[in-house]
């Protein structure tokens, strides 16, 4: 797929790939075996049915391909640019066995944009209203997907956001540059249309209970709140000036735009010497951000190996290309401040990978003697998220594990209190925008079920 | 979106608001507050909450200008309607039957003591409460600080109104005078609250004091308002605001504000350039 050359997007917030036109898309979607057992369908968490809607491809029926997709994912151009499809979809492809498998994600992509540019995004068949209603609490992936489905079979449903706007990690975490605001946007707007309330500003817990929901006359509850507590390493020094958690600078770039600052009022460091601390997708937007923000310098410091990074290749990729700078089996030690408490330089120390732990991954150990110092003017803390307390510790009842996730009953998202469930990061902890919207379908199946008691 | 129900400027530069919010006045309680934002390209920033009427559905908000946002907050006016308005926010006053309180508040701060004091006279508390300002002109709250409290004083530090000097003074006179005092709370700038919290610790007199950390989100999402409060970080917004002044760290919090010092200037002389006139 085409793409912004790298010295000039390193600079700017447009979106990376620019995606098929029809010819591209015709040639590579005709590359598909339109095998009789696909192997690809089992691959996505959500079941779309991939050979069907590239055959369509293939015919030039984009708008029909666009539709096969919906019927089992809400949202097509969101996971056509940033589902790991390497290792679903895509990793199941016959073709791959050999050589390259089909690009699904970037055909889905293609199907997706092509209907949203025709502007003939249809609404659906919604079922007659069956006068109950379902509270879902968070708009990001999962809460998107449920509130899609159970609009369609004729539930009033109202989403309940905590921030200004509707999208959870895909308008406050994932960048411009991954994935357009417009899209969401759009998606968001269909919801709409297809009747779905959403109310912002509304912090469930503080402004009004889940048990207070359920009073109100709520006759079920979804929880999709994400794992969006930041996790830091308690190192000396942390606290200095300059020091971000990669939920707050993601979301200062991109919920609020201080990319735009000083247009737009919230400002950001734009650092020259920026340290991105973790290997994962978010440490990769985050030190992506980093260069367009200005950075002369932008490293990545992870204290594992390249092929243990947890970030997609191709964002490891991109980055790479675009000029990121890479201490790999390096771990952070302390931070030292200027005398007005900025930050200038971090204590780093080289690692080593020793024997693989219980969960199977070689656990990283220091070299001792192999400390060093890196001058930085900035950094970002991307070592992951914990579960946000808020919900469950104001829901009497609902059980949490050790680490503050909501305990479900296999797949129907089913909490310990009937009428209330839970899917996405806040049951599983840091996942995937796929795997949260895969939760969210499954619980609008109970939900109903539920609901038809 | 919330509409102003009334606004009265209270001095120079500090202005109240009264808001449309019936859930927020329903639920909220002395101590929280909320985070606003007034237009499609603004900040979100952190305001106490200042008072609420649950049967007409009004919170009051007091601010101080101070910035950007607070100098574009205070040109709205009645009817006028703020875009996002959330909350309630922060953990709500411990507010127990302690005995004898002492409630300091320094210049805007009065604004922000005023519902803690409120709530602790209601519980049946016998309420101190120290009020300062720098000069007469920027004293607020007087009276309604009077009608919650067995016992005012008033300290300006050009000695233009009430007693000259500090509420610091004022307190380690009380404490020197040999007054009995169960808890002190303070809230104002951050200088203000380390020297209150630096006078009663030779006493072991509690003291509670409210922070003003930078936020964003305000739901323990970002951790940009991390403090560090007997030497382990805690975020002001779902830890706090409040904390025990004696273990938090004044000095980071003070240089921790000062984050985006470069940043306040650019928007400032941007706003001056907009208007034409030097400023508002």
């Amino acid at each position: 797929m085409p793409e912004q050359d790298p010295k000039v997007r390193r600079r700017n917030f447009q979106e990376v790939p620019l995606g098929y036109d029809e010819e591209t898309a015709r040639r590579e979607a005709s590359r598909c075996l339109q095998c009789k057992k696909p192997t690809c369908i089992a691959g996505c968490p959500v079941e779309v049915n991939i050979p069907k809607f590239i055959r369509q491809i293939v015919e030039g029926d984009f708008l029909g391909a666009a539709a096969t997709i919906k019927e089992t994912n809400s949202l097509p151009a969101v996971c056509g640019r940033v589902c790991p499809q390497e290792d679903q979809c895509e990793k199941n492809c016959v073709l791959g066995k050999k050589g390259e498998p089909v690009a699904i994600g970037r055909l889905e992509r293609f199907a997706a944009d092509y209907e949203r540019a025709s502007g003939a995004m249809k609404i659906p068949v919604i079922l007659p209203s069956k006068g109950k209603r379902v509270a879902i609490i968070g708009s990001g992936p999962s809460g998107l997907t449920i509130a899609g489905d159970l609009v369609k079979l004729g539930y009033e449903v109202t989403i309940f956001e905590a921030l200004h706007k509707p999208g959870g990690v895909l308008i406050y975490g994932i960048p411009e540059f991954r994935l357009p605001k417009a899209i969401v946007e759009a998606e968001v707007e269909y919801l709409k249309k297809m009747g779905v309330k959403i109310v912002l500003n509304a912090v469930i817990g503080r402004w009004k209970t889940i048990d207070e929901l359920l009073q109100d006359g709520y006759s079920a509850v979804y929880i999709a709140v994400g794992a969006g507590a930041p996790v830091f390493m308690n190192i000396p020094g942390e606290n200095l000036l300059g020091i971000y958690s990669a939920n707050e600078y993601l979301t200062r770039s991109n919920l609020m735009k201080a990319y735009l600052f000083p247009d737009f009022d919230t400002p950001i460091v734009t650092g020259k010497r920026v340290a991105v601390i973790g290997g994962g997708n978010v440490a990769m937007d985050a030190v992506r951000t980093a260069l367009r923000l200005g950075a002369e310098h932008a490293y990545i410091i992870y204290r594992r190996g390249r092929e243990e990074m947890p970030a997609r290749k191709e964002e490891i990729h991109h980055a790479e290309e675009e000029g990121v700078e890479f201490f790999l089996l390096t771990n952070p030690l302390s931070y030292e401040g200027d005398e007005n408490g900025w930050v200038k330089e971090m204590k780093c120390i080289r690692m080593v990978l020793g024997e693989p732990d219980a969960s199977g991954r070689r656990s990283p150990i220091p070299i001792p003697g192999s400390e060093f110092t890196l001058p930085v003017d900035t950094v970002v803390v991307a070592i992951g998220t914990q579960a946000n307390p808020v919900v469950p510790s104001t829901t009497p009842g609902l059980e949490t594990n050790r680490w503050g996730y909501i305990v479900t009953k296999g797949e129907s998202g089913e909490t310990s209190r009937p009428g209330i469930y839970a899917g996405g990061d806040i049951v599983t902890g840091s996942a995937t925008v796929i795997l949260a919207m895969g939760a969210g379908k499954k619980a609008a199946r109970a939900i109903h079920e539920f609901l038809s008691r | 979106m919330a509409k102003i129900l009334k606004k009265d400027v209270l001095s120079e530069n500090i202005v109240r608001m009264d808001i449309e919010a019936p859930e927020i006045a329903r639920k909220r309680k002395a101590g929280q507050f909320v985070i606003l934002r007034i237009h499609e390209k603004g900040e979100r920033i952190p305001l106490t909450i200042v008072d609420s009427n649950p049967e007409r559905g009004v919170v009051t908000i007091i601010f101080q200008v101070v910035g950007h946002t607070t100098a574009l907050l205070s040109t709205l006016s009645k009817g006028d309607e703020i875009l996002d308005f959330q909350g309630p926010l922060g953990n709500p006053t411990e507010v127990e039957m302690f005995g004898h309180v002492v409630c300091i508040g320094g210049g805007v701060g009065v604004g922000v003591i005023y519902p803690i004091t409120k709530a602790l006279k209601e519980r049946g508390n016998r309420v101190t409460s120290i009020i300062g300002a720098r000069t007469k002109g920027l004293l607020i709250l007087e009276q309604e600080i009077a009608g919650v409290s067995d016992h005012l004083i008033v300290m300006t530090d050009d000695g233009s109104y009430g007693t000259p000097g500090f509420v610091s003074h004022a307190l380690k006179n009380l404490i020197e005078g040999g007054e009995k005092i169960d808890r002190v709370f303070a809230i104002g700038p951050v200088p203000m609250m380390k020297a209150i919290s630096e006078c009663t610790r030779p006493y072991g007199i509690k003291t509670i004091v409210s922070l003003n950390a930078i936020m964003v989100d305000g739901t323990g999402m970002c951790g940009a308002c991390r403090v560090s409060v007997g030497g382990e970080t805690r975020f002001t917004c779902v830890d706090g605001p409040e904390f025990d002044g004696h273990e938090v760290d004044f000095d980071l919090l003070m240089k921790r504000l000062r984050m985006y010092c470069r940043e306040e200037r650019i928007s400032y002389e941007r706003d001056q350039c907009r208007c034409g006139h030097g400023g508002k």
